[in-house]
């Protein structure tokens, strides 16, 4: 899968993007951050709170509880503040 | 389904242009309503020296012109031009223009403030802002979320 991030999740990981293959079973967005987290001291940094996480799926709007799969585009960014 | 022009781009825009070429040849229109988004030089009580503003292409058109469909869909409108800058911008620079056309002021104006309101909460953007303390991420506003769910 695609992995994007934005903001200052991007700043604290120190990479834009990257594909990865998480091991099987996981398999929402919320287990996707808990993997994550053991990739390194950035990823454990931009994850520590998922409070002010959002998500999109192949780039609609999601939750932390939705459903993912390989081949899906997954962006990983603070709240949003457009306009 | 009426048109709804959408740009994402880096470029300024030109306000005066974009609103004469919405209702060209368009003699059903009675009204247009604009809003133009600028930086300031003053962000919580700090000097602000200039905003660079990401976004996620590809979602944010999409966004953008979901934003516009369900603006069409809720008010009569002739015409919607939705412009969005990114990159570095400094105070006084615009940021993004948004412009509606109807048959009748009351569609226009409401129908540009809901765009406004939504752009706020469902645009993939973000702003850093430089300031004389470092650059600081902006936050998202709970009161931009509370005047989106007006609509």
């Amino acid at each position: 899968m695609k992995l994007l991030y934005f903001a200052w999740i991007k700043q604290r990981i120190g990479l834009a993007e990257e594909t990865v293959t998480p091991p099987a079973g996981v398999d929402t967005v919320d287990g996707l951050i808990t993997w994550l987290r053991g990739r390194g001291p950035g990823y454990a940094d931009a994850f520590v709170d998922v409070t002010p996480i959002r998500v999109a799926v192949n780039q609609e709007f999601a939750r932390l509880d939705s459903a993912i799969g390989p081949g899906d585009e997954i962006a990983l960014f603070p709240p949003v503040t457009g306009g | 389904m009426i048109p709804a022009a959408i740009s994402v781009q880096a470029a300024d825009f030109d306000v005066g242009a974009e609103i004469a070429g919405l209702s060209s040849g368009q003699t059903g229109i009675g009204g247009i309503a604009s809003f133009v988004g600028l930086v300031r030089d003053m962000a919580g009580g700090q000097p602000v020296r200039a905003m660079t503003l990401e976004h996620y292409p590809g979602m944010t058109e999409k966004a953008l012109a979901a934003i516009a469909a369900e603006a069409a869909d809720r008010w009569p409108l002739d015409a919607i031009r939705i412009i969005h800058r990114f990159g570095r911008l400094e105070p006084g620079d615009r940021i993004v223009l948004v412009v509606t056309a109807s048959a009748h002021r009351d569609a226009a104006f409401d129908a540009c403030r809901f765009l406004m309101d939504w752009l706020k909460t469902k645009a993939p953007f973000w702003k850093r802002e430089e300031t004389p303390e470092g650059d600081r991420w902006v936050a998202a506003k709970t009161e931009d979320d509370r005047a989106a769910e007006r609509w």
